[in-house]
């Protein structure tokens, strides 16, 4: 016979469970700039990245287990674009993505299998704004402005960002506000080489998703008067 | 034998309502130096049976950064394939992180015009033809399509379409392997308004209404349509020629 376990103390277990496992890795910073909104991660790896294109203009970037948000990015590509495919791309929206991602974080963490170790965040670039949401474990959401972090230690990293954000940033100054707060975790600066660093820019084409070479990262940080443009980096998703 | 034995199991040819038909679209590689890639044009005429029903549709289709898609037969099924097509090119380059290759596009491409295939046979045809810009090779490469899905790559150009055999002779003439993008361009509009000559389902350009043929280029710059000036100044150029001789 099963022993009695009472909702209060199951849920607990799971978001404990859950809490622990994200923490475990290293944050995601998410910041407004003038153009848009700058994703800036440590990641060691050039290849499996935490930052994705989802469609022509929402992203998203996630902490916790690889394989876990891997096949979350996935879902929610191919919803984008059955979605703009049915009926028009511009009824792609980062609300409507980020509400799936909640249903289907939510039904995770009370389903008897194990919930996801992952948090997500979901962003939209409009023409005069940047819709930002943050999804949890649970699949509770909150929309966010400015700036936020997800994963890791927050604490120190996010008073760091608040302290230096401020709105209308170019780019290269959010990233160095970026940069600054991932390595207040730190006890050192975190090497620009182990950055991965996308985004959203509303003046880009049809999609507006960069993503910044590494070369472009270094020069962005070395210039502290950074006049930042996305323009010159990668293409698209590559 | 479905027709003879079961005439009524079988729809007919002649029950189907009328369609919208495009006609001449071709391709054609240009490469001198490192100016390497594909010009991709069509006409802007739909017909339907003998009526004109559209003096502007487009033919030639964005397939992704890379290349381009170019579609004669029955519009609507057309239309359809070149936008699932889209879909599915960057549906797979957002999932994976990279795109396809050219060849890795091409024979999706064909399993979808196989798919067709029974729509094919009841008179829906749909023959695309594919073009892009293979970084590997730095060259323009163009594929053709029959209707169960063959996929075949021709070297230099190719057209499909009622007006496909009057643009190739046109073609044939003036093709050469070291033309620069500018005389491919000019190349295009040529067979093009040939083929228009001949064939009374492919549209000429239009200069009343101001429509010209859509030109398309795919390069190591990725794709881009000519601006419609920038066509009307080239065929204006064509007509000046052929008033001459």
């Amino acid at each position: 016979m099963m022993p009695y376990v009472s909702p209060e103390q199951m849920m607990k277990d799971r978001a404990d469970f859950a809490r622990k496992g994200i923490s475990r890795g290293k944050s995601v910073v998410a910041i407004e700039f003038d153009r848009g909104v700058l994703f800036v991660a440590e990641n060691p790896s050039t290849t499996l990245h935490k930052i994705s294109e989802i469609y022509d203009r929402v992203a998203f970037a996630a902490v916790g287990k690889y394989n876990e948000f891997e096949l979350l990015r996935r879902q929610g590509i191919r919803l984008a674009d059955i979605t703009g495919y049915q009926y028009a791309r511009e009824d792609v929206t980062g609300r409507s993505l980020a509400n799936a991602y909640a249903n289907s974080l939510g039904s995770a963490f009370t389903e008897p299998s194990k919930p996801f170790e992952v948090e997500l965040l979901v962003a939209e670039v409009t023409p005069d704004a940047v819709d930002l949401y943050h999804i949890l474990y649970d699949g509770s959401i909150s929309d966010e402005s400015g700036h936020v972090v997800i994963g890791g230690t927050t604490e120190p990293v996010n008073r760091q960002l608040a302290d230096r954000y401020a709105p209308g940033m170019d780019l290269g100054a959010a990233l160095r506000a970026a940069h600054a707060a991932l390595s207040s975790g730190e006890d050192r600066a975190v090497d620009p080489r182990r950055l991965e660093v996308a985004g959203l820019d509303r003046d880009r084409g049809r999609r507006k998703f960069f993503r910044l070479e590494t070369e472009r990262v270094v020069e962005l940080l070395d210039t502290g008067d950074g006049t930042g443009s996305a323009d010159e980096s990668g293409q698209g998703a590559s | 034998m479905l027709e003879r034995s079961a005439p009524d199991a079988h729809p007919r040819l002649d029950s189907l309502p009328e369609h919208v038909d495009g006609t001449t679209v071709l391709a054609l590689t240009f490469g001198r130096d490192d100016e390497r890639g594909v010009i991709v044009a069509g006409d802007r005429r739909a017909t339907a049976g003998n009526v004109i029903s559209k003096r502007d549709v487009r033919k030639v289709f964005q397939a992704d950064e890379w290349s381009a898609v170019a579609i004669s037969g029955a519009a609507g099924p057309a239309m359809e394939l070149a936008k699932i097509f889209a879909t599915e090119l960057e549906h797979y380059e957002k999932v994976e992180g990279s795109p396809l290759s050219l060849e890795g596009k091409a024979n999706k491409l064909a399993q979808m015009v196989r798919n067709n295939l029974p729509m094919a046979m009841q008179g829906l045809v749909v023959v695309p033809m594919f073009a892009g810009f293979d970084h590997g090779r730095t060259t323009g490469r163009i594929y053709e399509f029959d209707p169960t899905g063959g996929r075949y790559e021709e070297r230099h150009f190719a057209s499909t379409g009622s007006g496909g055999r009057d643009a190739r002779g046109s073609l044939k003439a003036r093709y050469r392997e070291d033309l620069s993008r500018e005389t491919a361009i000019d190349i295009a509009i040529e067979a093009l308004w040939d083929a228009a000559d001949e064939d009374i389902a492919t549209g000429g350009p239009d200069v009343v209404r101001q429509i010209y043929p859509l030109v398309t280029v795919v390069d190591s710059d990725g794709y881009r349509e000519l601006e419609d000036d920038t066509v009307a100044e080239r065929v204006d150029a064509v007509i000046n020629q052929r008033r001459r001789s």
